[in-house]
């Protein structure tokens, strides 16, 4: 951990004098300059410990996976001698997109966005409009109970459905059989229901706080603007409401996203139980089976790189959208 | 209040009684969906095996609460109080110490100019949406290079990083520390790092907490990384003991109860977490939502 930080680097580039220590009394050229370094000593001092973790468990990292995804270990002859390790090019990348599993993963964890990202913001988005509307009985305490999932952790609340959608434990699939309903949680095509079922019941609530700060923030004098324009309750949810936490929907859904395309904990824990999700089920899955049981840090490496770009692409294809979006508002105006 | 009085002579009585009604239902029928499984995780722990399986849930019958907390804890030689001493001091510890990092570079971002740092910004905001997956296939190999792999430290050091800490604490710090406070220290003669931790720092206190808490409950959680990291049993974070324990109850259902008063256990002190500071987070989710 000898690694110079780039806050260092940045510390020794001459910088034009601070704004915030002159002034005053107009103090002698020299004494302003020891002020300055002093500044920059300090500023040093507080961002080392962070730039150091920076540096060595993120760039790092993410240089030498990058690294990784061009080289693999050739077996030279058939499997005898020693193992090398060779450059590859790019055929970990034409080894992982040409496997339908790693595909195939990347089919369900798209699919899983689009069913759960939609139902995430717009669940937690109206479910904070009701509570600001004013007219929910015991706010505080909805509130709570609501954000509660949120302290259970991801592979315990995994645990808990894993039960509730286990026959014989669950008292669900109990009373459901009660109404003749058989439904098979874990078959083939509740599978993904059920993990998306899981991490709605997560976040719903972690995100309708987010929300309900935001709207508790608006003005009332906007609102009983509208209401006085004659907008009834739910246009002026709609129409005033939401638009004014606009920025709080697009960090939602972002992190709902990246979270999201990681999708692991959930499926491994599951994976214990049903037959139908394998050890490639989504990306994340893929990475560790491949680095993990398979020892191929190459593939493993090129994977967690297509992971990592469509994450990137995906994250700026967001900001572009709603920057547009919101451009395109302003101008109807 | 105003507004829907006013909404009210506007709009006929009945339609709005309705309305009410079903506000109040989707909230209520949302509240359950939140809370029933826990209540269902508090109800199975009472239960011994049998009874477990039988899934008449509200019935007394079999009934051994005590019985399972003593099982859990004697489990496979005592193993669930090691995890739970470990999980506390993970999170504990690397909340606390991550969080004080966090900060410190959050406010130095606020208060200080120097060359090329909103580039540096967006590269510690760039590091937020890194797939954790990505980094540990590295960190792994890092982490065994240094002999550090299968010990405290593999698990411990990584988890200090919080990139989404700076951006609240910059945040923060712009909210609770305003400059005239610094100035005025430095006229009274107070050093850089002296006005910092004995004046700012202080007033980032409800930030601090609020970074903490976010931490906790991230490292609480964490599971990937102690999974690639660890294979020693005696160093395993409660999510990945639980883990290992479920797999095999599939094949000794005698783990079932263990496992399920485990979770219980699990979720109770980022419960209390969250209860006691609860004022401090409330501020924070608004802070990091608000750009």
């Amino acid at each position: 951990m000898t690694s110079t930080t780039p806050v260092s680097v940045a510390a020794d580039a001459t910088a034009p004098p601070s704004p915030r220590s002159p002034a005053a009394t107009a103090p002698s050229q020299k004494g302003r300059r020891s002020a300055r370094r002093r500044e920059l000593g300090a500023c040093g001092v507080l961002m080392t410990p962070f730039f150091v973790l920076l540096v060595t468990v993120f760039l790092i990292p993410v240089a030498t996976a990058v690294h990784l995804s061009f080289f693999s270990d050739d077996q030279p002859g058939l499997g005898f001698g020693p193992e090398r390790t060779v450059f590859a090019g790019l055929r970990n990348y034409t080894a992982v997109l040409a496997d339908p599993t790693f595909l195939g993963g990347l089919g369900v964890v798209a699919l899983y966005c689009l069913v759960y990202i939609p139902l995430m913001v717009i669940g937690a988005l109206v479910l904070a409009l009701l509570l600001d509307s004013g007219v929910v009985r015991l706010r505080g305490t909805v509130q709570l109970a609501l954000f509660l999932p949120h302290a259970v952790p991801g592979i315990i609340a995994a645990l808990i459905w894993l039960y509730l959608y286990t026959p014989g434990i669950s008292p669900v699939i109990d009373l459901l059989g009660r109404a003749d309903l058989t439904v098979d949680f874990l078959g083939v095509h509740m599978v993904l229901p059920s993990i998306v079922n899981i991490a709605l019941w997560s976040n719903l609530g972690y995100n309708m706080v987010v929300f309900y700060a935001a709207l508790q923030a608006v003005p009332r004098e906007v609102i009983e603007a509208s209401v006085v324009d004659g907008a009834g309750p739910v246009r002026t949810a709609l129409q005033v409401k939401a638009p004014l936490v606009r920025s709080s929907i697009v960090m939602v859904a972002m992190f709902t996203l990246i979270f999201a395309l990681q999708l692991f904990t959930e499926p491994m824990l599951l994976s214990q139980s049903t037959p139908m999700i394998n050890s490639r089920f989504s990306p994340s899955m893929y990475i560790y089976d491949a680095a993990f049981t398979r020892n191929n840090y190459g593939l493993a490496a090129a994977a967690s790189v297509i992971l990592l770009l469509c994450t990137i692409a995906l994250s700026y294809g967001v900001t572009r959208w709603t920057n547009r979006a919101a451009a395109a508002e302003e101008a109807a105006r | 209040m105003s507004a829907s009085n006013v909404s009210r002579t506007a709009s006929p009585l009945r339609p709005r009684l309705l309305g009410r009604s079903v506000v109040n239902l989707v909230v209520l029928v949302s509240v359950l969906y939140t809370l029933l499984p826990v209540l269902w995780l508090v109800l199975a722990s009472t239960k011994d095996r049998d009874a477990l399986f039988s899934s008449d849930i509200l019935s007394l019958s079999g009934f051994s609460f005590v019985q399972n907390l003593k099982d859990l804890f004697a489990m496979d030689g005592g193993l669930f109080g090691r995890w739970y001493g470990n999980s506390l001091l993970y999170a504990v510890l690397g909340a606390a110490l991550g969080a004080l990092i966090s900060i410190a570079c959050g406010y130095a971002f606020d208060k200080y100019r120097f060359a090329h740092k909103e580039k540096l910004f967006g590269l510690v905001l760039a590091a937020v949406m890194v797939p954790q997956t990505v980094l540990a296939l590295p960190l792994y190999l890092m982490a065994s290079g240094t002999g550090l792999v299968n010990t405290f430290w593999a698990v411990f050091i990584p988890v200090l990083f919080n990139p989404f800490g700076v951006y609240l604490g910059r945040i923060f710090s712009q909210g609770y520390v305003p400059d005239e406070v610094l100035e005025a220290a430095r006229m009274d003669g107070a050093g850089e790092l002296a006005a910092y931790f004995r004046v700012a720092l202080r007033m980032l206190g409800p930030g601090l907490v609020t970074i903490f808490l976010f931490q906790l409950t991230a490292i609480w959680n964490n599971f990937f990384l102690p999974m690639v990291m660890l294979s020693d049993q005696d160093l395993y974070p409660v999510s990945l003991g639980l883990y290992s324990w479920n797999s095999s109850a599939s094949v000794s259902p005698e783990y079932y109860p263990v496992v399920i008063m485990g979770s219980l256990l699990a979720v109770v002190p980022l419960i209390l977490a969250f209860a006691l500071l609860q004022r401090f987070w409330r501020s924070g989710l608004t802070a990091g939502a608000v750009k």
